[in-house]
């Protein structure tokens, strides 16, 4: 219940500092401003080049380990990695990959599959290797072998159709939440409903905790058939309007595309869908009253509307 | 009697409920009952810190409407944050304008984004006809005025709900306040310009197209 979304507060109260103290705490001596100065330069986005350099070079970092052995600067600096967006970071995370600590792994998998760089597939299949045998829970751990979810959700979203063979077997893992990861990237891979439908089965599932990461897969993928479950599963509703958030803008920028490839973009389609960006001002001098938005997403709409 | 006898006995089982599943199982029949006198244990139901169990509150609450406003601003100031917070979504659920004041506050200050999506979107509901006369313009400018303020919010959902709420104010005022009716329509296609949300952008698109001027 602490966890609830609704219930923690939802601001963020950043200490007081600035990017270049950040950036100094980070490649200075003391172990906890440098644990939390890579955390702050993720969570603030700080794409400075001396910022990213120095988080590259933590990945690295052998003063800072728990008693049995982790690295938790690395995992905060992967962490960190995942959200700047900046692509220079990719063959430190591969190495990463290949690091004793599996929460120094499990980051580097998750950020990799943020930074949208293919070039990381063939480590990222390695680590699902042996399948499901080689991936069993071990009595006494609190994770398995190989951040599996991690892997396959980032290969996945990495959009490497060359894994699905690898990837399919862990339908079957024993852990829920590896399934969940696997009939997701499952269905970014290759459309089948079929994926999704497992997701939307999950939604109706006794634990909320396996609840909530159904809804988080499925505003992830997108998937339309998911909305009216979306909205009914019990979970706060925090957390299903993420969810048909993921839904509309999947749709949305679909519609949008689709209209646009099929060479009916003239001002009247093209205006139907403009919610982006480099299109607004065009909208806005267009939009006198004329904009018209599709049932589908209207529909998602009034799903959102009834829960806030 | 029969009924002071079943909202005793409902009542009771609330208080007697030793699980989340019992007490959620009670919660729901109080609230399905829709008695009056439901009222304060519904909203002593809201501090319990068990979110299913609020929720079917909230539920019981709304559909009471009008008769648990004045318990809800009564008891409120009484309870911890959580329970606050749950009372201001029964509060916009319930769209009853005694509650402005309250919203307006909510909706600005506070902490929780929850919140003040809900409180937004209240906003964007009251029930104008409810509110003497004389004070209905001044309290629909007065919202407006807010509605700027979230309609800037750091958190999407916050603008999303005012987008929702501008729309409903909208409709509200378009034809006893051209003026202010006009000056929504800019807010709304300012946001739809402005907005750095997808979502946002959208659900304003809907609003302007269901909000017609």
């Amino acid at each position: 219940m602490e966890s609830s979304p609704e219930n923690y507060t939802e601001v963020d109260s950043p200490e007081h500092l600035t990017v270049e103290q950040a950036i100094a705490n980070l490649k200075g001596e003391d172990r906890g401003l440098q644990y939390y100065a890579a955390w702050w330069l993720g969570r603030f986005r700080v794409k400075e080049p001396e910022a990213i350099e120095a988080l590259i070079f933590a990945l690295q970092d052998e003063g800072n380990r728990t008693e049995s052995g982790g690295y938790p600067l690395r995992r905060n600096a992967a962490k960190a990695l995942g959200k700047l967006g900046e692509l220079q970071a990719v063959p430190a995370l591969i190495a990463c990959l290949d690091c004793s600590d599996f929460y120094v792994r499990e980051s580097a998998a998750e950020s990799l599959g943020m930074l949208s760089d293919r070039s990381c597939v063939p480590q990222l299949m390695k680590l699902l290797v042996g399948g499901l045998a080689a991936n069993q829970p071990i009595p006494g751990f609190p994770h398995l072998p190989q951040p599996c979810a991690a892997v396959i959700e980032a290969l996945g979203t990495l959009g490497a159709t060359e894994a699905i063979e690898l990837i399919e077997p862990f339908l079957e893992h024993p852990v829920e939440l590896v399934q969940y990861a696997t009939a997701r990237a499952m269905y970014q891979l290759t459309q089948n409903p079929s994926y999704g439908d497992r997701l939307v089965k999950a939604l109706s599932g006794d634990k909320l905790q396996l609840r909530r990461a159904a809804l988080s897969d499925l505003g992830a993928i997108g998937y339309l058939p998911a909305a009216k479950a979306i909205s009914e599963t019990l979970a706060e509703n925090s957390l299903k309007l993420i969810s048909l958030k993921g839904l509309l803008e999947h749709h949305v920028k679909n519609h949008y595309r689709e209209t646009r490839e099929q060479g009916i973009g003239n001002r009247e389609q093209g205006r139907e869908f403009l919610p982006f960006n480099g299109e607004s001002e065009d909208i806005l001098k267009n939009s006198s009253e004329s904009s018209s938005i599709s049932d589908t997403a209207i529909y998602l709409m009034n799903l959102m509307d009834d829960l806030l | 009697m029969t009924n002071n006898t079943s909202a005793l006995e409902l009542i009771q089982a609330i208080e007697e409920a030793d699980s989340s599943d019992s007490l959620l199982d009670a919660v729901e029949a109080l609230a399905n009952a829709r008695l009056e006198e439901a009222s304060p244990t519904l909203i002593a139901v809201l501090s319990y810190n068990n979110p299913g169990a609020a929720v079917a509150a909230i539920d019981g609450l709304v559909q009471l409407g009008e008769v648990a406003v004045l318990p809800l601003l009564n008891l409120m100031d009484d309870y911890n944050y959580g329970g606050r917070a749950w009372a201001i979504r029964a509060l916009a659920g319930i769209a009853d304008p005694r509650a402005l004041e309250t919203l307006l506050v909510a909706a600005e200050q506070d902490f929780s984004m929850s919140v003040r999506r809900a409180a937004a979107r209240g906003l964007g509901n009251l029930h104008w006809s409810k509110m003497l006369p004389s004070e209905v313009s001044s309290a629909q400018k007065q919202v407006f005025t807010t509605l700027q303020l979230t309609s800037q919010d750091a958190e999407w959902v916050v603008r999303y709900a005012t987008a929702v709420a501008l729309q409903g104010l909208g409709s509200s005022v378009t034809v006893s306040q051209p003026d202010l009716a006009g000056e929504i329509k800019s807010q709304l296609e300012q946001m739809l310009a402005t907005d750095a949300d997808l979502t946002v952008r959208t659900r304003v698109q809907l609003a302007l197209k269901e909000f017609r001027i």
